[in-house]
Formats: structure tokens, sequence, C-alpha cells
């Protein structure tokens, strides 16, 4: 065992910190980053001139056909550029999703004449893509959703709503699945295309989360006009187009989310717990082994998943289980942070809370992590049906036409 | 990044994953707890057989050599064969012993019976309840005699040789002593398929080992641990296994038991566990194979996460298996007790958990 890169992996990862050196600026480990702000216009155009850099360097999708700006790259040269990327206080956010997810559908669907339109411009970050799957009454059952859209001639019509959109507020492009046909069980009755965000009949309202921060939307269809030309699939064939949207999520290899024990241990070094050091007090010190064994246990896994990846092989299923630990993990470390603070901890001022309340920050933010990408429940089915092999809970609503289904 | 173990070691893995299913098992485990002989030795000749005994020991001593690595991975097959025998103690804690600090002439004298099998070493280190420390040793070496009682001493009851934790007029020492004359109690115990005793040192004659004698006892112990951790991840891992196999074939209220979400969340969490643990414990055979700075935080992190793992799996299944899980002549209880019976050899959770908290304060000060 080693954890050394191959020849060639470390001539990539060379050729990267090369790039990121001359092109970037090093985190600030003291000041973590807040996840808990919108993304604002001037970090929109920072994101922008971010990716057309990578784009020129050939940095910005390894693992495409050259044919589209790619190298054709395993995915362990992804992954070496995010571990590198990870050092550097670059903008992110803004393109993972487009480039991860709808433009990897758009190659499996689209026409060459729309991929030679949207291709290129996407990935030199001139237009941005969002992904328009989740509604109201479609969460964590996606197949469930409720927007119409209706044959008019050579267009279609759509009527309803999207929530939870990432970055729809400043989305160019959409790649959206429907329900054509309400009759047929749900998964039959789906249809998918890719729409210009546009298009009259759009409306996007910011959801205010929980945190007062705003990352997400609710996207609003009133008779949106969408051309045949810009289907993808075929009609009734959309749940099929939305998996292979989803199994493109990006492989999650990013660093562990703060804070974390290394964090807590920073704040114990200035704190006193009943006058004494809290290092020294044996309940403080278990939470930390504990916290601290998660957390290597998952770098260490992602070593394994990588390890598959660098032999050419496919990953095993142990990097299911980071989201599930991350999140619960990240929730219950900053709770015990600022329970470490007593009454202090109440304050979440970054002048005052300790380490730019980024223990507060995250007591906010983790309840969404929780449920955004798949809730833990769902997570937890997904191991138990796919990687230990139990079977499917009973789906009262699998063989009935979805219009006689109750919903919401 | 090569995070995993070679082809060859897989396939020493898949031959005593097979061999184990074959001649150990829960049968084998039931066989000593229920007969009342001190361990399996037709499994012990048969392993000696194939070399595993000798697995961490070099060639001229008439070892494998197959170094830490393929030490790790025969341990996890025997925890998930639940084997009655003491591998990781005899082919771990005293080979290891005998290689770290042994002179010259105990190496000679020694390493070759035990790559053998003929000689099976322990380490008695406790003197009662607590974990390891200094002062809690009272055991006496003085002019090459041994005096005190150790309690419990795994396999103390059919242990050729013991290395021994006493004090010293230089201080804390390990000392080599011969077990042969030693007055003996086999003790009842949670697992009685690994066996535990009292002895009784009355001025028997002892052997210093080399070396500042607790700093060796802790290099011991933090190896010990690691493979305890991969004993630990094989068990674990049997025990989700069972659970699985149950929750598909089991029926209630019309449907597989493993369809209710309460089972699967359960199942779900036993696998989460077991891949954080497993995940630690190759970090804890990359430092043992590579003798890495880490070894002592590896160490501790193994121990922590699979004594975690372990214990939620067996209990869990037990919990899946519902009524028949709490029957004796269900197997359930047999992981259930090598559970418990693994998370308190070298020294318990809360210990491992303070000492990897001293450790990481340690680092982050340098």
């Amino acid at each position: 065992m080693d954890f050394n890169d191959t020849a060639e992996e470390a001539a990539f990862r060379d050729e990267v910190r090369g790039f990121l050196a001359a092109n970037a600026a090093r985190k600030d480990l003291g000041r973590p980053t807040s996840r808990a702000r919108s993304i604002v216009a001037a970090e929109l155009a920072r994101a922008k001139a971010w990716q057309a850099k990578k784009a020129a360097a050939d940095l910005a999708a390894l693992t495409w056909p050259t044919r589209w700006g790619g190298r054709g790259a395993s995915p362990i040269f992804s992954v070496i550029y995010q571990q590198e990327e990870e050092a550097y206080a670059v903008p992110r956010g803004v393109f993972e999703i487009g480039l991860g997810m709808c433009i990897p559908t758009m190659m499996a669907y689209a026409t060459p004449e729309q991929l030679e339109r949207h291709v290129p411009p996407a990935l030199r970050g001139e237009e941005i893509w969002c992904q328009l799957f989740s509604e109201p009454s479609g969460g964590s059952d996606v197949a469930g959703l409720r927007t119409r859209c209706e044959r008019a001639g050579d267009d279609w019509i759509i009527n309803g709503q999207k929530i939870w959109t990432s970055g729809a507020q400043f989305a160019d492009f959409g790649i959206i699945v429907t329900r054509s046909d309400p009759t047929v069980p749900k998964h039959e009755g789906l249809t998918f295309f890719f729409l210009d965000m546009r298009s009259p009949g759009i409306e996007v309202r910011p959801i205010r989360q929980a945190s007062g921060a705003s990352h997400f939307n609710e996207v609003f269809f009133t008779d949106v006009r969408v051309p045949d030309s810009q289907r993808l699939g075929a009609v009734g064939a959309g749940w099929k187009v939305s998996v292979t949207t989803l199994m493109n999520e990006r492989l999650a290899v990013g660093d562990t989310p703060r804070p974390d024990v290394d964090d807590l241990l920073e704040l114990c070094r200035h704190l006193e717990l009943d006058g004494a050091p809290a290092l020294g007090n044996a309940a403080v010190r278990e939470r930390i082994a504990e916290w601290h064994t998660r957390s290597q246990g998952l770098k260490l896994t992602r070593f394994r998943t990588m390890t598959a990846l660098s032999r050419g092989q496919t990953p095993g299923p142990e990097s299911s289980i980071a989201k599930v630990v991350n999140a619960s993990k990240l929730q219950d470390i900053a709770s015990y942070g600022m329970d470490l603070l007593g009454a202090a901890g109440m304050l979440s001022d970054p002048a005052l809370a300790p380490l730019h309340a980024l223990f507060q920050e995250a007591l906010l933010f983790s309840p969404g992590l929780r449920i955004a990408g798949g809730t833990d429940e769902i997570l937890r089915n997904i191991i138990a049906e796919r990687v230990l092999g139990l079977p499917p809970d009973i789906r009262v609503d699998k063989d009935k036409p979805f219009n006689a289904v109750r919903h919401g | 990044m090569n995070f995993d173990f070679s082809d060859a070691l897989k396939q020493l893995r898949d031959e005593a994953r097979r061999y184990l299913a074959e001649h150990a098992g829960a049968k084998s485990a039931r066989r000593i707890i229920e007969g009342g002989a001190a361990y399996d030795e037709a499994l012990w000749s048969g392993i000696a057989a194939m070399g595993w005994l000798g697995a961490n020991i070099p060639e001229e001593y008439g070892g494998a050599g197959l170094g830490p690595e393929g030490l790790c991975i025969l341990a996890e097959e025997v925890g998930r064969a639940l084997a009655p025998i003491p591998f990781s103690l005899s082919a771990g804690m005293a080979t290891d012993a005998l290689l770290i600090a042994g002179t010259a002439q105990q190496k000679a004298a020694i390493l070759p019976r035990l790559a053998e099998g003929t000689a099976i070493g322990t380490l008695a280190w406790a003197e009662g309840p607590g974990n390891p420390r200094p002062g809690a040793i009272s055991a006496r070496f003085a002019n090459g005699r041994l005096s005190g009682s150790k309690v419990p001493v795994p396999a103390g009851h059919f242990a050729d040789f013991a290395i021994v934790a006493a004090r010293a007029d230089s201080g804390f020492v390990l000392v080599l002593a011969d077990l042969a004359d030693v007055r003996c109690t086999r003790l009842e115990t949670l697992d009685p398929s690994m066996g535990q005793a009292r002895l009784d040192f009355d001025n028997v004659p002892a052997e210093a080992l080399e070396g500042d004698g607790w700093l060796t006892l802790r290099m011991l112990l933090d190896r010990a641990a690691i493979l305890a951790a991969f004993e630990q991840i094989g068990g674990a891992d049997a025990c989700l296994q069972a659970a699985v196999a149950y929750a598909k074939e089991r029926h209630a209220f019309g449907r597989p038991i493993g369809s209710f979400q309460a089972i699967k969340h359960k199942l779900a969490d036993i696998y989460i566990a077991n891949e954080l643990a497993r995940s630690n414990a190759y970090y804890g055979a990359w430092a043992l194979a590579t003798e890495a700075a880490e070894l002592p935080l590896a160490a501790a992190s193994a121990r922590v996460s699979a004594t975690e793992a372990f214990h939620l799996a067996s209990k869990e299944n037990i919990q899946t298996h519902g009524g028949m899980g709490f029957t004796w002549d269900a197997d359930c209880h047999l992981f259930y007790r090598r559970a418990k019976h693994l998370a308190l050899t070298h020294g318990s959770a809360p210990h491992w958990k303070d000492r990897l908290v001293g450790l990481l304060e340690s680092r982050n000060a340098a």
C-alpha cells in the first residue's frame, strides 16, 4: 500500500499545481469561506472568468471526449484536479450542475447541431445551465412530479412549478422533466426537454432558507412554449433520461466540510470548561475521538475509491456513505462547538464568534445538507437496496395511473 | 494512489476465507464453548501447516515472511470465522514482542516454534480491572526471577510462554517466562472460545527482553490494536451478512422484513460503520507495513472505529433476528460475545479514545 500517484498522475498533478499557482490565490484556512451567503453578481463574473481560464487550459472537463474540449481522461484525473483546487480560493457552485449533469445528458440525447451550439459555451463558462427536477410534490419521490407538458403543433406547452433549483436566477438554459400523460403509472408518463430560461412565462423566485440565505429557487411555468426539437428522448421516456442525468452526479470526492475535528481542537485550545482546559475534559475528548475516526474513515474511504479509479476499476459501493456521514457529523460538531462556548455560543457575529462564526453558520446550514441531493433516509434506502440487496419497499402507486394516486 | 491490498494478498484472503469456512466458523467456536476444550487444536495445526502462524516471521526463522499486511488479511478472516484460536495473540503480539525486543538467542529459540505452531505465546500485562498504565503493574522482576499475579491472561492456561509486564529496580520491564511450572487457573469468561486464565508467578525464572519495557509494551498494544481491528471488521462483516440474509428470507406482515425501512436503515447504518472501520483498519495495515510515524494514531483510530462497528453489528444482528436471535442455538450470540471480548482486549474504548486525542494534541502542537 502507498498513497503515491502513478507517473502519469504525478505529471498531471504537477501541471494542475502549476496552473493553480499561476492563476489563483490559496485559501486562508484561518478564515473559512462562508457557505451561508448567496452568490452575488460580482462572484458570478469571477466564476465565469475562472471557468474560461480552466477551459483554455483544457482542465474544465477532463473526462469528456477531446471532440468537446475534454481529454478523454479517467475519472482519477478529475479527482486529482479537485484535490488540488480545494487548496485555492476559487469560485465554486455555478457550473457544477451544468457541466456535471446537464451537458452529459445533452451528449446522450441531443442532436450534433444542438451539441455544437451548446457544449462549447457551457464549457467556457459563457452559458450557465440548471436542472429542473424537484417539485413541491416530488422531492424524494421525483417521479411524482406534476408539471404538465401538452403538445401544441410543433411545440409543447409547459405549465407547473419546480423547486430547489440551484442557479435558476442566473441560468441561461435548463433541462426539465415534465408529465406528458397523467393517465399512465408515474414513471411511464414523463417527457424530458431542454429549454431557454428566458422563455416567456418563466418566473424565478428565490427561496429564503432557514439559514437566511438564498441558494435555491422556485421556478414557475405559465404556458411556456418549447419546440419539439428540444425534446430529449422519446415522448413518455422522460424517466429514463432523468436516470441518465442522475447517474452523472459527480463522484463526491470533496474535502470534509468545516467545522471539523481540527476546528473543534482549535476552539478547545482557547477554552476552559468549569475552570479547567476544555481538552482535559473526558467527555470532550470522547466526542472528539469519535468524530476523528469518522472524518478519518471518510477520508481514507475516498482513498479507496481513488485507488479503484487509479487502477482503472469501478469503485466499490463504499463511496455511497460519504454524504450521509458528513452531513450529520457537521450538524453535531457545529452544535457541540457552540455548547462548549456556553452562553457566548449564541453570538453569531463573525467579529465575536470564534473562527468567524463558523460553528454558528454551520448549525443553520447543516440541516439542508441532510436533505439536498438525497435525504439521509433515501440514501439509507439506496445503500440497503442497491448495496445490500434488500427487497424494495412496497410501492402502492407503482401500477396505478398517475391521476388515480393521491399527491402532495 | 494504492490504498488497497495487493492481488497476491487478496488471493491469500480468499484462500483463508474458504479454509476457515470449512474448518472454523460458528461450529468450531460452539464446539469449544460447549465442549470445554481450551482451543481448537486441529484448526491450530491446520493453519500452522498453511504457514499462517509465521506470516509475520522472517524466513530466516522459519516464517513465511508475508509481513504485517499478510497478518492483517488473515486476522480479518479469523474474526469473520469466529476461529477459537489465539491467532493474533501468538502470531501477532507474542511474535512482535520477540521481533522488537527479543535477544538474538530468544529469537532463534522461539520464533521457529511459533511459526510451526508448536509453541503458543501470550502477553500478560493486566492485574485486575483497568487499562494499560505503568502504575498499575506490581509484578516484580529481580535477579532473573519473576513474582506476582496476572489476571486475566489470554490463553494463559494453554500458552507455552508469556511476555510479562513487571517492575524491576531499573524500572518497567518486559520479561519472557516459560509457563510450564507456573500456577495457572482457567477462568470463566464471557466468550469461552477465547479463554482467559490467572497466572501466579512465584519466584519463577524469567529473562528480560531488550529495550525500554513500557515503550515496547506501548508498541505491542498499538500493533495489537490494528490486528484486533481486522478481527473486528471481519466479525462485523459476518454479522451484517447474516442479518441481511435473514432479513431477505424472514417474512412478517406478508412481506420480507428486509423491505421495511426500520430494518433497512439499521442495516445501512451497520454498513456505514463497517466501511469507516475498514478504511481506518487499512490505514493501520499501511502504518504497520511502512513503520510509519502515524502508527500510534492510526492504531487508535482503527481500534475505536472497529470496536464501535463490531458492537453495533453484533447487537443489531441479534435484533434483526428477533426472538430467534436470542436463542442459544442461533449463532448471533457467539458474535456478540466475541465483539465484547475483542472490545476489552488491549485496553477498552475509553482508553483508546483518550489516547487518540492525546496523539492529536501532540501532532497539532508539533
